[in-house]
């Protein structure tokens, strides 16, 4: 029992690194994909429309295998244990930056132009006007459907079992097949729900900080 | 032959939004320093389009803005062509304005609002802005609301803030795009009584506006546009009585 929980805890805290790296590089390579989709330039905006389309359009899964073979199969490069853990990293970020991008944009489309026209006119220049003036309400904007990814996230990261990264839900099964016992996978689900409202407990803590203007 | 300096100059100013709709047909005007010029006329007349044009958040398709002698916009073989962008930004030091929706940060306090640009833009160390930020406030009656954010004020105190925000900035002319046009006529009151105030101190103002009454009493020029002419430049008394049959309709009609 107790080696049971003893790996089922080292699946939870790889289940919990491929949770908050992805965050962690998915969130700005968003917006800067967002940067592209809204792009002037036609061939950029056309180059990210065509990646936002492939990576909401076809399943992670398969992502997952493509980015974790590609070396092999593209540029005939042996593939080590090691690279196993940073192709999930890999294919998560790059997966979750266009769904955060399209986020991104819904709130970046939805600040008032006279918002823009103020900081211009006060004299703000472009850089300074996003990030000082428009940013801050984006953030405001789009908290809620953040959180809505973010929750999908932590339950996508059982995903990586494909390329047999021994996360939490991985290791589950197999506890369960070897038992013959459903409590393995009971625990899984159990840490996920917990990981979960500790994820929505946050966010919604982070909504409450905002809101103190509408 | 009136000796105060001209800081705005507008000649011949052409604008037209795709092929045939043409807003500003041939608009020019000059504005001396400390004179109230009101720009009223009927609906479409392109009032808030030049309003828009001189600050340079629409361009022109031809004429010139000058701005203290200086161009902003040349026109060259009937186009315009505009500053370098350094220069513009030099001359939009000159001006500042104020929206029809306030357009405040809702995310900023009332005192950040005031003061931001000043700290961010100007350089101005933060001691000092606010020194100047609150001062402005305590002028317009709001001082007790620095640390409210603009969500709790109402529209009134809302456009008295954003005057105050354009104010801060020191601009030699302050533009009002149909400023209490959002307002019900109490809140009005309210915002018409700072602009009387200002130019009561002198501050060279441009006034889009509907108020016509209010126009009369504040301006030393009245500009009357149509159909993206002007028809009349003239000082308010004048206007108000003018044999032009057009005129003459346009403001009986408010006044009714």
């Amino acid at each position: 029992m107790a080696s049971t929980f003893s790996q089922l805890a080292s699946g939870m805290v790889v289940s919990a690194e491929i949770f908050l790296l992805t965050l962690l590089f998915s969130l700005p390579l968003g917006l800067i994909v967002a940067f592209g989709r809204m792009s002037k330039v036609k061939v950029i905006q056309w180059i990210v429309k065509i990646y936002i389309a492939i990576m909401r359009g076809t399943p992670l899964m398969l992502q997952l295998i493509v980015v974790y073979f590609a070396p092999y199969y593209v540029f005939g490069v042996k593939i080590s244990q090691s690279y196993r853990f940073v192709a999930v990293i890999i294919a998560f970020s790059i997966n979750y930056a266009a769904y955060f991008a399209e986020i991104y944009r819904s709130g970046i489309q939805s600040i008032p132009v006279g918002q823009y026209e103020a900081a211009r006119v006060l004299g703000y220049n472009k850089t300074q006007t996003f990030f000082k003036i428009i940013f801050p309400q984006v953030i405001k904007r789009i908290l809620p459907p953040v959180t809505n990814e973010t929750i999908t996230l932590v339950k996508d990261t059982s995903l990586a079992f494909v390329i047999a990264v021994a996360e939490m839900f991985t290791i589950a099964k197999q506890i369960a097949a070897k038992q013959a016992s459903v409590t393995a996978l009971m625990v899984a689900g159990l840490f996920y729900f917990v990981f979960n409202y500790v994820v929505a407990f946050i966010m919604e803590c982070f909504e409450k900080k905002l809101s103190y203007y509408n | 032959m009136d000796d105060r300096e001209v800081l705005l100059e507008l000649r011949s100013i052409k604008k037209s939004f795709g092929e045939d709709v043409h807003v500003l047909k041939d608009i020019s005007f000059l504005v001396r320093e400390g004179e109230v010029v009101s720009i009223i006329g009927p609906s479409g007349s392109g009032k808030s389009t030049i309003l828009r044009c001189a600050t340079m958040l629409t361009e022109i398709d031809d004429g010139e803005i000058i701005y203290l002698g200086q161009n902003a916009a040349t026109s060259v073989n009937g186009k315009a062509v505009y500053a370098s962008k350094k220069e513009l930004k030099e001359i939009s030091k000159t001006f500042g304005l104020v929206f029809q929706s306030f357009n405040l940060f809702p995310h900023y306090s009332v005192i950040k609002n005031v003061t931001d640009a000043l700290i961010t833009v100007a350089g101005v160390p933060k001691d000092e802005a606010v020194k100047r930020g609150m001062e402005l406030l305590d002028r317009f009656g709001l001082a007790d609301k620095a640390d409210n954010y603009p969500c709790e004020l109402s529209g009134g105190q809302q456009q008295r803030v954003s005057i105050a925000r354009a104010l801060a900035l020191q601009p030699k002319i302050l533009f009002f795009d149909e400023p209490t046009s959002a307002l019900d006529p109490e809140l009005t009151g309210e915002v018409l009584k700072v602009i009387k105030q200002l130019a009561s101190e002198h501050m060279t103002m441009i006034i889009v506006t509907h108020e016509m009454q209010f126009a009369r009493e504040v301006s030393d020029r009245i500009v009357f546009l149509e159909n993206g002419n002007v028809v009349i430049d003239d000082a308010p008394d004048k206007v108000f009585d003018t044999d032009n049959k057009r005129v003459r309709e346009f403001i009986g009609k408010l006044n009714s």
